[in-house]
């Protein structure tokens, strides 16, 4: 049957906790359990084709405070635009490029992605999206994991066509996902600012 | 012949996450959430091939130690102090079919209670063997199994007299960035379970039983662990219709 109800509900979502670096950045915490460091650390090779960038986000909670136990994760297309998906037993999803990284939050509440600038995915509209990162945040407090996307203030005509953007209907509350643009060690530098609560609350995504 | 190859937005999007079995951004009792709870609507939108497509870890090389926290820190070969336990389950999605090759990773405190963390303040002692961390990967029928020692509850500061039931954190990938998750695995029969504020912000009974690990006296190992069985189920699929398979996929 066509879109049959399904049996079972989704496990609920709990808070990753104050120690959320100790499952997904152990490194962070001190701990070395793993031999090949964390999971998400880096995102690039070598190999990697596209125009290098860094990027950073920094998260505040309601009062402004940054919050210095969260994880963000990554996850983007490469320069072509693709994602790097094949799920198989023997998939390598990475021999260049993985598409996704993960950093914890330092005592700024910054985390620092060094990657590529992501080319337009195909929208469901069947025209391209802007070039987007797709962000998630967990930590302390949060009780399902939120979603977001970083979108680049170089992009200004893509953006305005963009399938997501546009679903939101206030223009202010759209300048929450667009990073500003500048140069960080001589290396293009995306910066956004994720706001939990306030005026300039970050628009985070039910998908 | 080759296999068809199926691109992100090719199959169904994901059933819509509901709200309402998930505790809300904002629960009052458990005080973190109030300053990290967005205010605004979520905004809904189709997924698109950014949700649709996630990442894979076909490359991930996993130790052999990885998934037994009984040893996977030991400093002198000595074993983790507590009640040893095998921890198993299937990671499933809403329809019922088995999420295989995907990454679950685990974290917890030690059998007093303690987390190994810089900024962790509660007296009960280190336990030098116990790292508190392990991932596994699950095989083509969804499962994955881990040893470890049964974690201590402990208290917190929430409400001033805040205790934790014994936990395991859990997160979890599937096959789609829609379908990330992290979640908490409490142990059947545990009285501290019902008091906790943040175990309380699921609103359904029936979702904090979801939530609890049944012990599994079949899967026990004699004369050393207990076992317990924890399923997780990730968002399911809806079907697309296809001419030669109306009764969908």
């Amino acid at each position: 049957m066509l879109n049959r109800i399904a049996p079972l509900k989704e496990t609920p979502s709990q808070t990753g906790g104050p120690y959320v670096h100790i499952g997904l950045v152990p490194s962070f915490s001190e701990l070395h359990v793993f031999q090949d460091g964390d999971l998400g650390a880096t995102m690039l090779t070598p190999e990697t084709k596209g125009e290098r960038i860094v990027v950073t986000t920094n998260v505040y909670d309601g009062s402004g405070l940054p919050l210095i136990d969260a994880v963000v994760e990554v996850w983007q297309a490469d320069a072509d635009g693709l994602h790097v998906a094949a799920m198989s037993p023997r998939s390598n999803s990475a021999p260049a490029f993985t598409g996704w990284g993960r950093q914890a939050t330092d005592t700024s509440g910054q985390v620092r992605f060094e990657t590529i600038k992501p080319g337009r995915v195909s929208g469901p509209d069947g025209k391209p999206m802007a070039p987007h990162l797709t962000l998630w945040i967990a930590a302390r407090g949060i009780n399902t994991g939120l979603h977001t996307r970083l979108y680049f203030d170089d992009e200004r005509d893509a953006n305005a066509g963009d399938f997501v953007l546009n679903r939101i209907m206030d223009p202010r509350r759209r300048q929450t996902l667009i990073a500003a643009r500048d140069t960080q060690g001589g290396m293009p530098h995306y910066h956004l600012n994720i706001r939990l609560q306030g005026d300039d609350e970050t628009v985070f995504f039910d998908i | 012949m080759t296999d068809p190859v199926i691109l992100p937005g090719e199959q169904g999007a994901y059933y819509p996450r509901d709200r309402d079995w998930h505790p809300p951004a904002f629960t009052a009792d458990y005080k973190s959430s109030i300053l990290r709870s967005p205010k605004h609507a979520l905004i809904s939108m189709g997924q698109t091939a950014s949700e649709l497509a996630g990442p894979t870890f076909g490359h991930v090389k996993l130790g052999a130690l990885d998934n037994d926290l009984i040893r996977n820190y030991s400093q002198d070969g000595t074993e983790a102090i507590g009640q040893r336990l095998i921890v198993y389950g299937q990671v499933l999605d809403e329809n019922a079919r088995p999420v295989p090759h995907t990454l679950v990773e685990f974290w917890q405190a030690n059998a007093g209670g303690r987390y190994r963390h810089k900024r962790e303040g509660y007296l009960a002692p280190l336990d030098p063997n116990f790292g508190g961390c392990g991932r596994a990967i699950t095989d083509e029928n969804g499962y994955y199994h881990f040893r470890t020692i049964k974690p201590g509850a402990y208290p917190w500061p929430n409400r001033g007299n805040d205790w934790r039931p014994a936990h395991i954190h859990f997160s979890i990938f599937g096959h789609a960035f829609t379908q990330r998750l992290i979640t908490q695995m409490y142990f059947e029969g545990d009285p501290m379970i019902w008091q906790c504020p943040i175990v309380g912000g699921v609103p359904n009974p029936e979702g904090i039983e979801q939530l609890t690990a049944r012990l599994d006296r079949h899967n026990t190992t004699p004369m050393d662990a207990l076992a317990y069985r924890f399923d997780i189920v990730l968002r399911g699929r809806r079907s697309t219709l296809f001419e030669n398979k109306l009764e969908g996929n």
